[in-house]
């Protein structure tokens, strides 16, 4: 019973996020940028685009230039949120590629710092005034979210540990259509429920500035407007030249 | 807002850390609004007259729209985080403490509304996400705070996801023209240039008898007759230039410096009166049909005046629009010459003469000034000058390191792509909103305090007509000359020696002194 109740949410959950984010992101694709809005200086060939991209995603560097603490917190949180990630994958993955294996001593540790950074850009949110003036309800969920998840994790590792083996065959069970029994764990379970939260919630909340970033138009164009022509929508470009 | 201006004494506010952070004064700036444009102003525009009985639901169907045509507001109002990056980056914000001026929270009034209607959150859980209806009083609040936002991109320099508070504001005001709500003092202007051709309303003959007065200036200046040509057709050169410099000072004496620029290039040059107006308000009301309207009357008048070359005087707004949205609205330019940019600033024009070693210059005869330079916020962060990125930086500097002996950066922090707006850009250079304006200037004015203490900076330069004005207005209110805001070209044209000139002589004479010495 137990087992088919994950079993049909993950299958859900994966669907909802997959089809959700999927139709954003060709959205976000589709929509018209009729004008050339970078935030100069900026590279002025695609190369230099794609560069300028990697740093903002990997290095955070307009948020550097902008405030030393959230750089560091929100640093902090990706990358120990990314080592963490790349640990899961042996849960679905085998036999677990080499790269997993060697991130696996790390992954211990980047949780620590996961829930660590959120609780630092949490208190952030509550005494820096004008942080606490723009915060919603839904960004503190958001903190509390990510928070018991790496808790409940660390809480497997630590408190309660679980039958992780058995966890993996559920999730092989579940790649490859063949379900396995899901060990009835407190701390697992609520660990799985709050993962599904947040793969319902992503798609339809803040937490779309992911995809988005990767379309942001003052970051990735290019500044080339007098090199090469940007044709606009058929809106302007087919307004006649001469009055 | 008497009651906030007298709360605000510029000369006791304006020393201390440009960047000093403010406590929050909630609904400081509620009041701040700009006259709202007369139903002709607005007709002729193409925009309704007065708030239509049904504005809300025209509101709602003119935010889809623009959210379905342009993915920067998609983007940008998806991707926003509330991570505070940029709460202490905008200059209004700084300057009247207001948190309604935090970029993010100016954002959020579009946000909120955009959420409730276009997102699954904001339609089934409004409150956990702050969606909001788009009541009376919300439409108040974006009246005031989208006209508190000069657009300057200050705050995109610093969010992680570029969100550019500008676009944002541009929708808002894009949204309430829609809906017979306009701004008074751009949708009067972006007529005058529909009708006349100018922002100021300068009729062809007043601009024939302004350019023939600066002439006669001139050669009574120089003892040499540089011409101001007006619609020479054949000319190879069509300049544009805000027409702030065919009226009031300082940019006249800028305009002087472009004409001794251009005469001493040995080049054929002209002003259009169909093109008398580089600026384009069609960008600050974030309305690309009229920007497009108005783009189209430059292409139109280097049609007819058969120019090769397109060439934009002093302005920040309109560098902006020229470099990096005029192709696109009104070209291609395939009738231009493509061995020179298309378009060209004035300033690559004369940075290229000084490379090429065509002018000559006389520095001390800007010893009096100790300058510093001013970036605009559109020349800085929404374009370029020269070949390389930042060139926008290094030009203007390289100009004025070239023509006076003294000059000096203001504070890092302060300067290049963190250059704070002058506080009268995107459409607030209007005189009800003096207050904003005034306490908008705040960092800056901190940054110029700071380098005249150090090291006794009398002026400060700037390539924008919105600056030149804003700060002719602001300087005196802060304790400094009004005549402390200087354009580039005026000191290109103080330090020029033009061949044949009183000035070479003179320059020859002191020469020869100086080696029989």
């Amino acid at each position: 019973m137990l087992t088919t109740i994950y079993a049909t949410a993950f299958y859900a959950a994966s669907l909802l996020l997959a089809v959700a984010l999927f139709r954003r992101i060709w959205l976000y694709a589709a929509t018209p940028a009729p004008l050339k809005i970078p935030t100069t200086p900026a590279p002025t060939t695609k190369g230099g685009v794609a560069l300028r991209m990697l740093r903002e995603v990997t290095l955070f560097e307009s948020l550097f230039k902008a405030n030393k603490w959230i750089w560091l917190f929100g640093w902090i949180f990706h990358m120990a949120l990314a080592v963490v990630l790349l640990r899961h994958l042996r849960y679905f993955l085998q036999p677990v590629p080499t790269l997993v294996a060697l991130v696996q001593p790390l992954g211990v540790l980047a949780g620590f710092a996961m829930v660590g950074a959120l609780a630092a850009l949490w208190v952030r949110r509550i005494v820096v005034e004008r942080i606490r003036y723009i915060t919603g309800p839904s960004d503190h969920l958001m903190l509390a979210l990510l928070i018991a998840i790496g808790c409940s994790g660390l809480a497997m590792k630590y408190l309660a540990r679980t039958d992780i083996v058995s966890v993996k065959e559920f999730f092989l069970g579940l790649m490859y259509f063949d379900w396995r029994p899901l060990p009835a764990d407190p701390a697992l379970l609520v660990h799985l429920s709050l993962v599904l939260t947040l793969m319902v919630v992503f798609p339809f909340s803040k937490l779309l500035h992911a995809p988005g970033v990767f379309f942001s138009p003052s970051r990735n164009q290019a500044d080339d407007s007098r090199e090469r022509r940007h044709v606009p929508p058929a809106r302007l470009e087919s307004t006649p030249r001469r009055a | 807002m008497a009651e906030a201006k007298s709360d605000f004494d510029p000369k006791d506010r304006g020393h201390g850390d440009p960047l000093e952070l403010p406590r929050l004064a909630c609904g400081a700036m509620a009041e701040s609004k700009p006259y709202v444009a007369t139903s002709g102003q607005q007709n002729a525009l193409g925009f309704p007259g007065e708030l239509a009985p049904d504005w809300h639901d025209k509101a709602i169907a003119r935010l889809g729209e623009l959210v379905d045509n342009s993915r920067a507001l998609r983007v940008y109002l998806d991707s926003c985080v509330k991570c505070g990056a940029c709460t202490d980056k905008c200059h209004y914000f700084l300057g009247t403490s207001d948190p309604k001026n935090m970029p993010v929270a100016r954002q959020d009034l579009l946000r909120k509304v955009y959420r409730r209607h276009f997102t699954f959150a904001g339609k089934y859980f409004p409150w956990l996400v702050g969606a909001a209806d788009l009541t009376k009083d919300v439409l108040e609040d974006w009246y005031s705070y989208f006209h508190q936002c000069s657009q300057c991109r200050r705050c995109s320099v610093y969010c992680p996801y570029g969100i550019d508070t500008a676009e944002i504001s541009m929708a808002g005001r894009d949204i309430m023209d829609t809906i017979g709500l306009g701004q008074k003092y751009s949708n009067e202007i972006i007529g005058k240039v529909f009708n006349i051709g100018n922002n100021l309303g300068l009729p062809p003959k007043a601009l024939r008898n302004t350019l023939e007065g600066l002439e006669e200036e001139i050669e009574e200046e120089t003892g040499v007759a540089v011409k101001l040509p007006l619609d020479e057709k054949g000319a190879d050169i069509l300049l544009v230039t805000p027409s702030a410099d065919f009226f009031a000072s300082p940019h006249m004496e800028g305009l002087i410096g472009y004409a001794k620029v251009l005469h001493e290039a040995g080049v054929s040059w002209t002003f259009s009166t169909h093109a008398s107006e580089a600026a384009n308000f069609g960008m600050f009301i974030g309305s690309q049909e009229n920007m497009q309207k108005v783009a189209l009357r430059i292409r139109a008048a280097a049609q007819d005046l058969g120019v090769k070359r397109l060439l934009f005087g002093e302005c920040g707004h309109a560098w902006r629009v020229a470099y990096s949205f005029l192709d696109t609205l009104a070209g291609p330019f395939d009738f231009l010459d493509k061995n020179y940019p298309i378009p060209q600033h004035i300033i690559e024009f004369t940075h290229d003469m000084i490379e090429r070693g065509k002018l000559k210059f006389d520095k001390s005869k800007n010893d009096e000034y100790r300058l510093t330079f001013h970036d605009s916020c559109n020349v800085a962060r929404a374009s370029r000058m020269g070949n390389k990125p930042g060139g926008q930086f290094e030009l203007p500097r390289e100009i004025l390191r070239a023509v006076c002996n003294h000059y000096f950066d203001m504070a890092p922090e302060t300067i290049r792509e963190q250059t704070f707006c002058c506080g009268g850009g995107g459409g607030l250079l209007t005189d009800e909103l003096m207050d904003v304006r005034t306490k908008g200037a705040m960092p800056r004015m901190r940054a110029l305090n700071d380098v005249a203490e150090e090291h006794g900076v009398t002026h400060m330069a700037a390539i924008c007509a919105i600056c030149k004005a804003q700060f002719s207005k602001v300087l005196p209110q802060y304790g400094f000359d009004r005549e402390g805001i200087v354009s580039v070209h005026q000191m290109v044209s103080n330090a020029i020696i033009l061949t044949g000139s009183k000035q070479a002589e003179e320059f020859e004479r002191r020469n020869l002194v100086a080696t029989a010495k």
